[in-house]
């Protein structure tokens, strides 16, 4: 497949691990947080982190939109399903997340709540068509890189008067979850990042260029690919010994300065930014997610359904939040093979796709959890 | 009276065991699966079987939607008790089968299923002996459920077992994984993409055959059904308690399935097959086995994907065609397409 | 976060195209982007094609992963 597999080339892999076996400086280390959840799974199912020196440490972030949505918002949608006549079309990263007593939405599916799974706003508009006497409510997570399609479908339903069409929000702001780590009253000690490839594609590098000047870290946007993560990682080892911090662009394929003003003008049209969201992992944060305008307010599901749920608290054994501000590693967590795994998940982050739990789980081998006196990396 | 069988559907009378229960045995089911057995028309079927061991397995079909490209719920019924029985070593003879047809399920779409087990069966060179029809509500059925049971014989020097792999072993891929997973995604709604891909499902035990008569002393045999090649290797790996290293670059898959993969963020690790199986034996027998297998044409990419080690944790490790090393874990849950 | 793939454009109408990634083909919204044509790579997620695949900076950085094992001799 072009531009995918050129850019996963195992000789490519050898050339770019070996320059970064010459570069790195073996009096320090170079911890170095891959923001984006993607990149984290990348670099557990390819083993990059075999291809790299003992002093190079991947530190995972919090860019996985799944694990960073709260037990609440999961909550207010089985609230929703409860009170209300609807049909809630979802992705299917959405499906298994544990809420309140472990029930997820795929579980609600089985006691008889109407539950699609779509791979696109498009399924879900259809479904508003071809059903229009009832409310179609959909279930839209992400970070910018999806953003855009939910406000494509927010106008496209407007365009066509589809009144029976809604979308619960929860899109959240990269840029927000950034300051966040690195303003932590106890940040987490990284050198450098790896910013995100798909989000970049929509909003630029130039939103990294604040954050690099002002906390003296260097950013990389990477690329999706393997060779892309390792040839980031060399960038960054090298902006980190000229002592250089800046933003350099390794995914100058699909990633421009500027990044797609298309889309970004259509999030701009449709969404407004709330005060303040609430993030698992990072609290309260400000300006951090966005919320459908006063405009397309009669496609907003929450305007239209709206719900009391309860003040929930988050598992306290479960380590996500921890986790995703890269302060502590999965095996860290006592849940972890211990009660949480990919079949019984507690927390979100060994649920999703791209949590940490998830990779070390799934293709690391740790198995054993932390509250034994030596844990072994059964992969060895 | 005759069955509307262009127009007709299913109804409830069609399972109480009366007039019209014997009218779609007669009609429909007889005018396709008649063989010896089946025009005496009793309940049960007997037959002889030359004394050793027999081997039976049951297998049960939900599978939605019911048509396919390369196949349906029916010849997929058929193979897949045939397989079942085949895994063993074991020559299969003889299928009983069960229908339960959901109120409402168009009579033709019945007769296309039927034809095409009975097609199946005449593939597989097995006989379906007896057979049972029930109809449940509409509402409470998928369309059509089919349970089939297999029996088959054992030839004497053969014992393959699922605990029987041993450090040293070569582990055999008769061919590319993830066909079928990806031929029934395609099908699904909301997840709709066109392409070539078909369901590699067939009858394997006529492959069987001929690998169990170069190499009697095979040590397991599987095909790696639901749950994809990573879940049958790690019950492999279970059973025997060993471990595995594998080559990703070993593994063939068709690019089309590698892509359809890549749309949905699916692992063709984990995808279904049902025309595929796995060969264990020892080193010294691996030669003789790829080449028997590559001479019958639903094994011709067969390749040596890996071997089995000793390791108490009982891990499938897999050497990935980036260079680094990766656990392939049991299927967890059904693989969803997502966008994360 | 954000599973995007590159696909070749193969035919357009309006705001939608189909698209071929390896064979397989899929009808998706160009509704995000402008200035597409056939033959032109996107980035899919979700449905949608999110930006245009630049093919000569893609050259670019492949050039750069095979410079990377050249080390520069120190002066």
């Amino acid at each position: 497949m072009k531009y995918l597999d050129e850019f996963r080339d195992q000789n490519q892999a050898h050339n770019i691990a070996a320059a970064i076996a010459n570069e790195t400086r073996p009096d320090r280390d170079y911890r170095i947080m891959e923001f984006c959840g993607g990149h984290t799974h990348a670099i557990f199912r390819y083993g990059v982190q075999d291809l790299m020196p003992n002093n190079v440490q991947f530190v995972h972030g919090p860019g996985c939109p799944v694990c960073v949505l709260p037990i609440a918002r999961l909550e207010a949608v089985m609230q929703m399903l409860r009170q209300y006549h609807i049909i809630l079309c979802t992705y299917g990263d959405m499906m298994r997340v544990p809420g309140v007593n472990r029930r997820s939405l795929l579980q609600a599916r089985a006691e008889g709540a109407d539950i699609r799974m779509v791979y696109s706003t498009t399924d879900a508009l259809q479904i508003a068509r071809d059903h229009s006497t009832q409310a179609v409510v959909f279930f839209a997570i992400g970070f910018e890189t999806t953003t855009p399609a939910t406000a494509v479908a927010i106008k496209q339903a407007q365009a066509e008067g589809l009144k029976n069409f809604s979308v619960m929000s929860n899109h959240v702001l990269t840029p927000a979850a950034l300051g966040a780590i690195l303003n932590a009253e106890q940040p987490v000690a990284i050198d450098g990042l790896l910013g995100p490839s798909h989000v970049s594609s929509i909003i630029g590098s130039q939103p990294y260029e604040h954050f690099a000047q002002h906390y003296q870290k260097p950013i990389v946007v990477a690329g999706f690919e393997p060779l892309d993560v390792m040839q980031s990682t060399l960038m960054c080892i090298r902006l980190l010994n000229q002592g250089r911090n800046i933003v350099e662009n390794e995914y100058t394929r699909v990633v421009t300065h500027a990044g797609n003003r298309k889309a970004q003008a259509l999030i701009q049209d449709v969404f407004e930014i709330r005060d303040t969201f609430e993030w698992r992992g990072l609290g309260q944060l400000k300006n951090s997610a966005l919320q459908i305008r006063q405009t397309f307010a009669e496609f907003d599901a929450e305007r239209r359904f709206p719900v009391e749920p309860d003040v929930l608290k988050e598992n306290k054994a479960c380590e996500c939040p921890a986790i995703l501000r890269g302060q502590k590693r999965p095996t860290d967590c006592k849940l972890f093979g211990n009660g949480c795994t990919p079949a019984s998940p507690i927390g979100s982050c060994m649920v999703s796709s791209e949590g940490a739990c998830a990779a070390y789980w799934s293709y690391a081998g740790f198995r054993v959890p932390a509250n034994n006196k030596q844990y072994e990396n059964l992969s060895g | 009276m005759k069955l509307n069988i262009k127009n007709g559907k299913i109804d409830m009378s069609h399972g109480s065991g009366g007039r019209a229960s014997a009218l779609l045995i007669e009609e429909l089911f007889l005018k396709y699966l008649n063989n010896d057995w089946l025009a005496q028309r009793n309940d049960s079927a007997t037959f002889n079987i030359d004394a050793g061991r027999m081997v039976m397995s049951t297998d049960a079909h939900v599978i939605s939607p019911l048509f396919f490209p390369g196949g349906d719920i029916g010849s997929l019924a058929v193979y897949g008790s045939v397989n079942d029985v085949a895994m063993s070593g074991a020559k299969p003879l003889y299928l009983s089968v069960s229908f339960i047809l959901e109120e409402g399920f168009a009579l033709c779409d019945l007769e296309c299923i039927v034809i095409s087990m009975a097609q199946a069966a005449k593939d597989c060179a097995v006989n379906i002996v007896c057979g049972d029809t029930k109809v449940v509500e509409r509402g409470k059925g998928d369309g059509v459920f089919i349970s089939t049971t297999g029996v088959g014989v054992l030839p004497q020097d053969v014992n393959i077992c699922g605990s029987k792999a041993q450090v040293g072993d070569i582990i055999i891929l008769s061919g590319s994984i993830g066909d079928h997973g990806v031929a029934i995604l395609s099908k699904r709604e909301n997840l709709q993409f066109e392409t070539t891909i078909e369901s590699d499902s067939a009858a394997l035990n006529h492959l069987v055959a001929d690998m169990v008569n170069a190499v009697p002393q095979i040590h397991c045999l599987r095909d790696p059904t639901r749950g994809g090649l990573a879940t049958t290797l790690n019950e492999i790996a279970t059973q025997s308690a060993v471990g595995m290293h594998i080559h990703e670059t070993a593994i063939p898959v068709k690019a089309e399935v590698a892509a359809a993969c890549e749309l949905l963020g699916l692992d063709p690790l984990y995808m279904a097959n049902e025309g595929k199986l796995i060969a264990i034996c020892a080193r010294a027998d691996a030669e003789t086995l790829l080449c028997v297998m590559r001479d019958h044409p639903l094994a011709k990419h067969s390749s040596i994907i890996g071997e089995i080690v000793a390791d108490k944790h009982r891990l499938v490790q897999m050497h990935t065609a980036f260079g680094g090393q990766r656990i392939v874990d049991y299927l967890n849950a059904d693989p969803l397409p997502r966008i994360c | 976060m954000c599973l995007a793939i590159p696909a070749e454009v193969i035919h357009i109408e309006a705001d939608q195209a189909l698209v071929s990634l390896g064979g397989i083909k899929k009808e998706i919204s160009l509704a995000l982007v402008d200035n597409v044509f056939v033959g032109d790579y996107v980035l899919l997620h979700v449905g949608y094609a999110l930006n245009k695949i630049d093919p000569d900076e893609a050259k670019k950085t492949l050039a750069l992963f095979k410079a990377a094992g050249v080390f520069e001799v120190d002066t």
